[in-house]
């Protein structure tokens, strides 16, 4: 049984479908990618899983749980981080006060010190910043604090909504590197990105999203071969 | 000293337009909506303290708070009711669902205690301060007014900044998606939001009516349509905003009584807004408006 099961799910925003009936499997310990182009419907897959919005048709579930109707403020407690797309950091709130909202839904105070730790020692510039109002941070810190913030519900999977969006190059190689430290400290991820040759480098599997449908899916080496991948998505 | 006094008397009135306003900033700030319902939950809250005190004998601060625990729940109900089935709807719906609950809390308060004004009895046993050989005469609402809208500022204000709670206020009312993420139940928060703004009203409502002791079912809209003005003076949304723009308010609407005319007053407190608003859109603590592409 995978870790997260998504079934069939067809989602609508108002009459248009965007999701089209897609299935796929995260397993435990993976690094699974999606990608496509804008407008596949890559974030309204994951909004869908975390439940920020509702299939009409079809099940998710989350180790071994159906969480199709769960809604979002209770499945993070379940073990499911997600760094949005666009960041999304509180502005009027310090870094601190960001990484605290990442924690909201525990209780053991020791183990929020401990984390808080572990995402200092990972992204020291927010240690640096904690006590600034996350609207003044760079893009890239900011995709830091969205980060860390997710790391702070000390999540079983990240969903990763286009960590490199709109960051110099310079960052794009820090985030990757960072994803790969999370993956390589036990936690699955499931990526989304456009940024399809990164994605595909650091992923184990990846589905590759057309206009609400998945049209290939395999390793994601054997994917960075294919003759299709390469030609829309790797621009060789 | 003639001064004096009608600058205490405004920063009195306005402490209770703040107390006021910020039930209005709050609710804008977390459930982006018009409470137009909440001039009307301060009548209410006055009319529970008018029957458990006045009339049934209660001890005042008993009457206090039984009325803030009645403003609370009446609150709630209508967020729950009326206003939360509408979370997807359009501004424009919710805005007219707020006037017709503000018509309906009247129409009942009409019903149920009769259109007969009330006569108040203050809730402020203490003589009026009298200092400067009589030229300066302090009444004890005042000075409660003023007492009751610096703790509540403070309390507030702490609460918002340093409790987890708060934090999670100010998350929801930047990014209900977001915080939703984090695993805040936005509908609670709302819900909280619309508790502590109704009980703010109760003890306003007690206030108000202890310094102007008419009470009847139209009582709340006018004090009520003015905390929103101050609310808007201020920088809708903001909660230091509320409380500046609640005093300069009452004290602008006093001075104005006092030196220009008393008929003016009104139209002189709602000729400022429209110049402040005309000069900063967004209030005087308002921050500018990014629309999110």
């Amino acid at each position: 049984m995978a870790m997260l099961e998504i079934r069939d799910i067809e989602v609508y925003y108002g009459v248009i479908k965007a999701i089209k009936g897609i299935s796929f499997d995260v397993n435990e310990g993976e690094v699974i990618a999606l990608i496509g182009a804008n407008g596949a419907g890559k974030t309204t897959i994951l909004h869908t899983i975390t439940g920020l919005l509702q299939p009409k048709k079809g099940t998710i579930s989350f180790d071994g749980k159906d969480i199709t109707k769960t809604p979002a403020h209770k499945i993070v407690s379940m073990g499911m981080a997600h760094v949005p797309e666009g960041r999304r950091v509180f502005s009027q709130l310090s870094v601190f006060e960001n990484l605290k909202m990442g924690a909201y839904t525990r209780k053991d105070k020791a183990e929020i010190e401990e984390s808080l730790a572990m995402v200092y020692s990972k992204f020291p510039r927010l240690e640096e910043r904690k006590t600034q109002l996350a609207g003044t941070l760079s893009g890239g810190e900011q995709q830091m604090l969205a980060m860390g913030r997710a790391l702070m519900s000390h999540p079983k999977i990240v969903l990763m909504d286009e960590p490199s969006m709109g960051l110099s190059p310079i960052f794009v190689e820090e985030i990757f590197k960072i994803i790969e430290e999370i993956s390589a400290s036990g936690t699955t991820v499931l990526l989304v990105e456009q940024n399809a040759k990164k994605a595909l480098g650091i992923a184990d599997r990846a589905y590759v999203l057309e206009t609400g449908n998945i049209v290939l899916d395999g390793d994601a080496t054997e994917l960075m071969n294919n003759e299709t991948v390469k030609k829309a998505y790797l621009g060789e | 000293m003639d001064f004096l006094t009608h600058l205490i008397n405004g920063i009195s009135l306005g402490s209770i337009y703040a107390i006021i306003a910020l039930g209005y900033t709050m609710v804008y700030g977390i459930a982006k909506m018009l409470n137009f319902a909440h001039g009307d939950v301060i009548m209410i809250g006055s009319y529970v303290v008018f029957i458990t005190v006045s009339t049934m004998g209660f001890p005042t601060i008993l009457g206090i708070v039984i009325a803030m625990a009645i403003c609370t729940v009446l609150g709630m109900t209508i967020e729950k009711v009326a206003y939360s089935p509408l979370r997807n709807a359009t501004p424009l719906a919710v805005l007219i669902t707020a006037i017709g609950v503000s018509y309906l809390l009247q129409n009942i308060a009409l019903l149920v205690f009769g259109a007969n004004p009330k006569s108040f009895k203050s809730v402020v046993p203490f003589e009026p301060l009298v200092l400067a050989d009589g030229q300066l005469v302090i009444t004890g609402v005042s000075i409660v007014a003023i007492i009751t809208g610096v703790i509540i500022m403070v309390a507030l204000t702490l609460f918002v900044n340093k409790t987890k709670a708060g934090c999670a206020m100010k998350a929801v009312s930047e990014d209900r998606g977001a915080a939703q993420l984090m695993g805040i139940n936005v509908n609670g928060t709302i819900s909280m939001t619309f508790a502590i703004g109704s009980a703010l009203a109760a003890i306003a409502g007690v206030l108000l009516c202890s310094a102007y002791p008419t009470l009847t079912p139209y009582t709340g809209s006018m004090p009520g349509i003015k905390a929103f003005t101050a609310a808007v003076f201020g920088g809708i949304g903001s909660i230091p905003g509320a409380m500046i723009g609640g005093l300069l308010l009452g004290i602008i609407e006093i001075l104005g009584k006092a030196y220009i005319s008393s008929q003016l007053a009104d139209a002189i407190v709602f000729a400022v807004l429209i110049i402040v608003l005309l000069v900063k859109p967004t209030g005087i603590l308002g921050k500018p408006i990014n629309e999110k592409v």
